[in-house]
């Protein structure tokens, strides 16, 4: 799960990690209000799930109240457009009002969970406001790492070693350290899957904040932090996603017009896969469980015909322990209920697939059918290239 | 011929009397895998399924000699689950379980470096070796006794890749599906390694999908000391970056962990690679052939 800047920020505080003062606001009015407390100069940035920000208009500098009232006029309920929205962009229902700083040099520091090593990874680099990609790819050399030991946690030296390597002496070595010890802990402590301080600011004055922090979540355990779980933005998901996810569907929307429908994840990302093989692009990732039921067919069903993109459409099921003629009856009962608006081709196979051949046979609608996924692609294909 | 599972295996069930553990226990049972024991903490000295049910792992081990557990426990009592029955003994470890959290995850690897206990899973369908024994929720029915193992981290594609080898005539030595999610117990090296020393296994099949780097790891390992033929899809080259596709694992993070560059290092390593999904049937019949081929040129 992703949160916004602004959640992130409230999180580290709250485990010491130094973040800039700032406030929430959704109106002008308030951020003219928050700027007069600590301002004049201030920063103000959109909240939207998606990074590169700046490029897109998305944080700008004020002077005083009213150019922060101005500023504010104009980018709360713009769409904001960056290289990571995609052209479609992002409505901007609040932002973020901060002091501005004296900077005088920005860092990195990152917290993933390293899967061949299987232990979090603790990254540090002075080449900080860049996309840190970037940093790995041309200068790897400058991206310090200390792993975890999951017996022991984050160790006292890791941070001062990382804190020495980003050149920071005196007490800005101290509040460095301070910093990535909070940053650690509020990582562990919230099951995060990501915490990333991009820029890491050094004042003028010898300060270190938290310019910038993103903080990913893992989904599976949420249940066990009930307060992040309450964080979710739902303004921020994609409307068919956010519908599925009510059923426990994986659907994620995506550009092309040949709509799928699939049980198991890997066998749904190889049928996106052939789809594309045969010349087609897929419209969606659509994942309905390994056990899946008749019910979950059917709301998978309308949930893949309502993307108005989808010119023709691949279920593509194969049962082991779920049965075929149990889906192809759910299958059958969706599109009577909805009605069959895109020609869809329908390939089972597994437990029961002569008696699920057979109730889609008998239904009286027209589904086209295959025997192989080869087929299923080949057949759906220029049934969705006519739709178009 | 198989590998960690055969008609040896003595299977303790934990969480056997929960919906899914009763349903799959059936079907393990019905296949023939020799389930001797369930563990549901609190109803040790019932009868569930005609097998007795213990309170501990550690007990079914004493009395019942089970040397493998198949874990249906819900995911925040799933790490717990593993690391009772690597305490007590048992020398496989399959959890079905899905969604346990990846910290969970961490402490179990952790704790499993001080055993020789191997673990399968999470978030897996389980493992077969063909009419000998299986542990998991794959239809038993698809599979059939062979000379092809299979190793993958989804589900229902290993049956599609199942069902394409067949169509090809051939069958399974062991079918091990190793999980869908960031970190799991045995990964891919693991179980070549496993595999190289089975002499009933001739090639095998890779399935992999994007996010991490167990491919790219799994490739060198091939390049440098696998002698079998292997044949490998990876699933996902249409999925966009940062984006989860349904299995946790299943992420293209930082630009890393896309299905092109685990295709090359396959490629590179003289993997057989299928582009689609379809051919991977048609592929082990070429890495086939292209062996015994090799093996005539050497006798010659």
């Amino acid at each position: 799960m992703k949160i916004h800047e602004y959640q992130a920020k409230q999180i580290l505080n709250s485990f010491s990690v130094q973040i800039p003062q700032g406030e929430v606001a959704e109106t002008a009015e308030k951020a003219r209000e928050i700027a007069e407390r600590i301002g004049p100069k201030v920063v103000l940035k959109a909240q939207v799930h998606a990074g590169g920000r700046g490029k897109g208009g998305g944080i700008k500098m004020a002077n005083g109240p009213e150019e922060a009232e101005k500023i504010a006029q104009e980018m709360i309920g713009m769409t904001l457009v960056t290289p990571q929205t995609g052209p479609e962009g992002k409505l901007v229902r609040r932002i973020l009002v901060e002091e501005a700083l004296d900077i005088d040099r920005e860092l990195y520091i990152g917290i993933v969970i390293d899967r061949a090593k299987e232990t979090p990874v603790v990254m540090a680099s002075p080449e900080g406001g860049v996309e840190i990609e970037k940093v790995a790819a041309e200068t790897p050399e400058l991206i310090f790492k200390e792993y975890i030991n999951p017996a022991t946690g984050f160790l006292g030296f890791q941070a001062r070693k990382l804190a020495f390597k980003l050149g920071l002496r005196g007490d800005t070595f101290k509040q460095g350290v301070k910093f990535i010890t909070g940053l650690y802990k509020a990582f562990q402590a919230t099951d995060a899957s990501l915490a990333e301080i991009n820029p890491l600011l050094i004042t003028k004055q010898g300060n270190v904040l938290a310019l910038d922090a993103k903080m990913n979540f893992d989904d599976n355990a949420l249940p066990r932090h009930k307060d992040i779980a309450e964080m979710r933005d739902l303004d921020e998901e994609e409307p068919l996603e956010l519908e599925a996810s009510k059923y426990n569907l994986n659907y994620i929307k995506l550009d092309g017009n040949v709509g799928c429908m699939v049980n198991g994840a890997g066998l749904a990302m190889a049928t996106m896969d052939i789809i594309m093989h045969t010349g087609g692009m897929p419209a969606n990732f659509l994942d309905v469980g390994g056990g899946v039921s008749e019910e979950a067919v059917k709301n998978a069903f309308k949930i893949l015909v309502s993307d108005k993109d989808v010119k023709a459409a691949l279920i593509n099921i194969f049962g082991g322990i779920v049965r075929c003629d149990l889906v192809a009856s759910g299958i059958v009962k969706a599109a009577k209920e909805v009605g069959l608006n895109v020609p869809m081709v329908v390939r089972l196979e597994g437990t029961n697939v002569e008696q699920g051949k057979k109730i889609l046979e008998e239904s009286g609608l027209s589904f086209h059918s295959a025997s192989s996924m080869r087929e299923a692609a080949e057949k759906v294909v220029p049934l969705a290239q006519q739709g178009q | 011929m198989s590998i960690l599972i055969d008609e040896t295996t003595r299977v303790v069930v934990q969480g056997i009397t929960g919906g899914e553990g009763t349903f799959h226990t059936q079907r393990m049972q019905e296949y023939g895998t020799k389930v001797i024991a369930g563990v549901t903490p609190g109803k040790g000295g019932q009868t569930h399924l005609d097998v007795p049910v213990y309170n501990t792992v550690a007990e079914a081990v004493e009395k019942e000699e089970a040397n493998a557990s198949a874990i249906f426990v819900p995911p925040f009592f799933a790490a717990d689950a593993i690391m009772e029955s690597v305490e007590a003994g048992v020398k496989v470890v399959v959890c079905i379980t899905e969604g346990i959290p990846t910290f969970d995850m961490i402490k179990v690897k952790q704790y499993l470096q001080s055993s020789d206990c191997k673990l399968i899973g999470p978030n897996t369908p389980g493992i077969i070796s063909p009419g000998k024994c299986k542990i998991g929720i794959m239809p038993g029915h698809i599979h059939s006794q062979g000379t092809i193992g299979i190793i993958s981290r989804s589900g229902t594609l290993t049956y599609e890749a199942v069902q394409q080898v067949s169509l090809q005539g051939y069958g399974q030595s062991t079918a091990i599906g190793i999980g869908g999610d960031p970190i799991v117990g045995l990964k891919f090296i693991d179980l070549l390694k496993l595999f190289k020393e089975d002499e009933g296994t001739d090639a095998v099949i890779l399935i992999g999908e994007i996010g991490g780097t167990a491919e790219e790891e799994a490739a060198d390992y091939i390049k440098k000391e696998f002698p079998k033929p292997v044949v490998s899809f990876i699933a996902g080259q249409t999925a966009p970056p940062g984006r989860r596709m349904g299995h946790a694992g299943a992420i293209i993070a930082g630009g890393k962990g896309t299905a092109k560059e685990k295709m090359e290092a396959l490629e590179n390593a003289g993997v057989l690679v299928a582009k689609s999904p379809a051919e991977i049937g048609t592929k082990v019949k070429e890495a086939l052939g292209q062996s015994i081929w090799n093996e005539q040129n050497k006798v010659e």
